[in-house]
């Protein structure tokens, strides 16, 4: 069992947004969280994220990046922990060949190849989202989850994205905004309204218009 | 129809922040009347023309060869500012620990000067001392910065690092990188101080302009000193054209062979220092098991703590605090030169360059020129410390003013400064000026060197009584004088909850 909740509340400091939430999440299954914004997909995959004590990749909201460090090294710290400080060290201060060639073409499968060397802090923010997308995809792992990792790249972008991170993880788990997108690229939609979880179901069997009822008040 | 008759509130209810401000006032005002502020020089009239004649005629000719003491002080200031740097990123890298604090706030507030006195003793004159006294108290307050800086940086990138990332790797690639900019601003700007400081080390002897500023005035030679005083301004003035980032690595290296020679240091020195000077007299002298021996310790702790301790304290106490208030009326005069509210490019850049140089000259210079002018009483301590305090906070002010957005149709002049700008400045004023209040005090007690009677002036008696056990409790005095302030001034900031981002200067 990947990722596992049992009734629970969630939300910060006994104030829940989610009440009674059970979802369990297997091994090798795509999910998306569906729902308006502010129904409670962030809290939900926040929840997960931490619960999750296996090898997760994240893909945050705020892309979470170093400002003042180059694309190629927010992707590169990606596998920090796979290497010796001293290594790591070498590589901030001068990249080695041998890691520059391993992320180049992760960086330019996302349409970054020219952006290599170039700040994130000065980068736009979808180029900064696809930073952060590079990143979680060095690191590898079983598993990503992404809290809207496509909301600020247009729509032939988005599936490169997608399809990159179904090809680099066996389990994904992601808050979608673009309803068609999650229909296409997942196994299984959850839908959450009104402080719960509404529907849950696999994806090919659902339509667009069997979700528009979570976006209805 | 009804007409109510309401009577108005007969006054206005004042804030916090006004009622505190006249409450300085009220005890600046209390101090001045026990202060000493005579004018003890027989005719200051003549030397102020003498000393205004050197200011327009400066002679280059006579410190034609001030090259290699140029190179000796930049030389003195990057030494001990690097060592100061590295010693204080080091320890901001466990300043969460008390003790850490605890030495950092010791170190920090013992001025340069008083460091350099106390190496002197250890030491001799050689370069090593004039390179820690610069560098343990930078030390101190780069590790305070330092600390503060990486702890309010919102860093994201910690949040998405893999599990099991090392704490260095986390370190250096998702903690230092976004901060690295407002560490080197800082450290900077430290280097600028420390410029200051090798400067003023020059007149305990070190080898630095302010020993050949010095020699200029106590000899009158007032044209060759202010020569020195304005390549001394050129110095600082040109400092991000010579400072080049990529100089830097060039300068470290060969900063630690232009210090010059000196005496060499004797390890019996040292041993002697702390092994039997800084004993208390009657301890060295007598038995300790003797009872006379403890009797004199008796009179020798309530001699040091009543003649010399307590007077020490209330001189740099009452000039600290009418220092204070003369800074922070003279910053509210002298921001209006340097705002875009009250005058255009050409007015500002006069008040500019006015500002820079009374921020640039160390008060310590500023208070040994008023000091050939008027005699040693408080009166040039506190216009030095005024003038040099009240330009700095002027400059910060005026700059913050430049941010206030105003209606089209403000008043203008007198109306605008006290209805529209003040108002909304103060807070930040305060905080400033609240900011320098330790710093002022630091200086306070150093200027007793000139003799001015601080606690400076006891130390520096002491010392030249090589009476070091003395000086040493009273530079532990001054030190905790400084901390008590410092925190009094925290309390004070965050009760009038005024914002400490902006006055770290």
């Amino acid at each position: 069992m990947a990722f596992q909740l049992d009734n629970e509340d969630l939300g910060y400091n006994g104030d829940p947004v989610l009440r009674g939430i059970s979802v369990t999440v297997a091994a090798g299954e795509r999910v998306a969280f569906v729902g308006e914004s502010g129904a409670g997909k962030s809290t939900l995959l926040s929840v997960l994220q931490r619960r999750y004590d296996g090898n997760a990749a994240l893909i945050p909201q705020d892309p979470g990046l170093v400002r003042s460090l180059s694309v190629f090294h927010n992707v590169y710290m990606g596998s920090l922990h796979r290497h010796s400080a001293a290594y790591n060290l070498m590589n901030l201060v001068w990249p080695r060949r041998k890691e520059v060639e391993r992320i180049y073409p992760i960086v330019q499968r996302l349409g970054l190849g020219d952006k290599l060397f170039e700040r994130a802090g000065e980068l736009s923010g979808g180029q900064q989202q696809r930073t952060a997308i590079c990143r979680a995809i060095f690191q590898g792992g079983d598993a990503v989850l992404g809290d809207e990792p496509v909301s600020a790249t247009d729509n032939h972008q988005s599936r490169v994205v997608l399809e990159a991170l179904r090809e680099t993880f066996e389990t994904v788990i992601l808050a979608m905004h673009d309803v068609d997108l999650a229909l296409e690229f997942s196994t299984r939609i959850i839908g959450i309204k009104d402080g719960g979880i509404a529907l849950d179901a696999a994806a090919r069997d659902l339509t667009r218009s069997d979700l528009d009822f979570l976006y209805r008040d | 129809m009804a007409v109510s008759i309401l009577s108005a509130p007969r006054a206005p209810r004042y804030s916090s922040a006004v009622k505190t401000s006249l409450g300085f006032l009220a005890v600046a005002v209390i101090c001045l009347l026990f202060a000493d502020i005579s004018v003890t020089t027989l005719d200051p009239w003549s030397e102020m023309k003498r000393m205004a004649w050197g200011a327009l005629t400066p002679d280059f000719a006579a410190v034609s060869g001030i090259g290699l003491v140029i190179v000796q002080t930049i030389a003195f200031a990057l030494s001990g500012v690097a060592l100061g740097a590295v010693g204080g990123f080091l320890l901001s890298q466990v300043f969460h620990l008390g003790p850490v604090r605890w030495v950092c706030a010791s170190a920090r507030a013992i001025h340069e000067l008083f460091w350099a006195l106390i190496f002197l003793q250890i030491l001799g004159l050689s370069p090593l001392t004039g390179v820690l006294a610069i560098a343990i108290p930078y030390a101190g307050i780069c590790a305070k910065v330092y600390a503060e800086t990486l702890e309010e940086a919102e860093l994201p990138a910690l949040r998405s690092l893999p599990k099991g990332t090392g704490i260095i790797s986390a370190f250096f690639f998702a903690r230092l990188p976004d901060v690295w900019v407002h560490l080197k601003t800082y450290t900077s700007y430290r280097f600028e101080c420390g410029l200051r400081s090798a400067t003023v080390l020059g007149f305990v002897g070190l080898p630095t302009l302010g020993f050949h500023l010095e020699t200029a005035f106590s000899e009158g030679n007032y044209s060759e000193a202010a020569a020195l005083l304005i390549i001394f301004y050129v110095l600082i003035a040109t400092l991000r054209y010579w400072m080049r980032p990529k100089l830097v690595g060039f300068y470290l290296l060969a900063a630690p062979f232009l210090l010059g020679g000196g005496q060499a240091i004797e390890l019996g020195n040292i041993v002697r220092f702390l092994t039997v000077d800084i004993v208390p007299s009657p301890l060295r002298q007598g038995g300790l098991l003797d009872g006379q021996t403890w009797s004199n310790m008796g009179d020798w702790a309530w001699t040091m703590l009543v003649d010399q301790a307590l007077l020490g304290m209330i001189g740099t106490l009452l000039l600290t605090q009418i220092a204070l208030v003369a800074t922070g009326v003279l910053a509210l005069v002298l921001f209006p030169l340097v705002s875009q509210k009250f005058f255009g490019p050409a007015g500002r850049t006069v008040g500019h360059v006015f500002l820079v140089v009374l921020r640039s000259t160390p008060e310590f210079i500023l208070a040994y020129i008023f000091l050939q002018l008027w005699g040693p009483s408080m009166l040039p301590a506190i216009v030095a410390l005024s003038l040099h305090n009240g330009a700095i906070i002027g400059h910060l002010v005026g700059r913050f003013s430049d941010e206030v957005r105003l209606r089209p149709d403000s008043p203008r002049g007198l109306n605008l400064y006290g209805f529209e700008i003040v108002p909304r400045i103060y807070g930040q004023f305060l905080a400033f000026l609240f900011y320098r209040w330790e710093v002022i005090m630091r200086e306070t007690a150093i200027l007793g060197i000139l003799g001015i009677a601080t606690l400076g002036f006891y130390i520096d008696s002491a010392l030249s009584d090589i009476r070091l056990d003395r000086a040493m409790i009273l530079i532990v005095v001054t030190a905790i004088l400084n901390m008590g302030i410092d925190a009094l001034s925290r309390r004070i900031r965050s009760r009038l909850h005024l914002s400490t981002q902006a006055g770290r200067a």
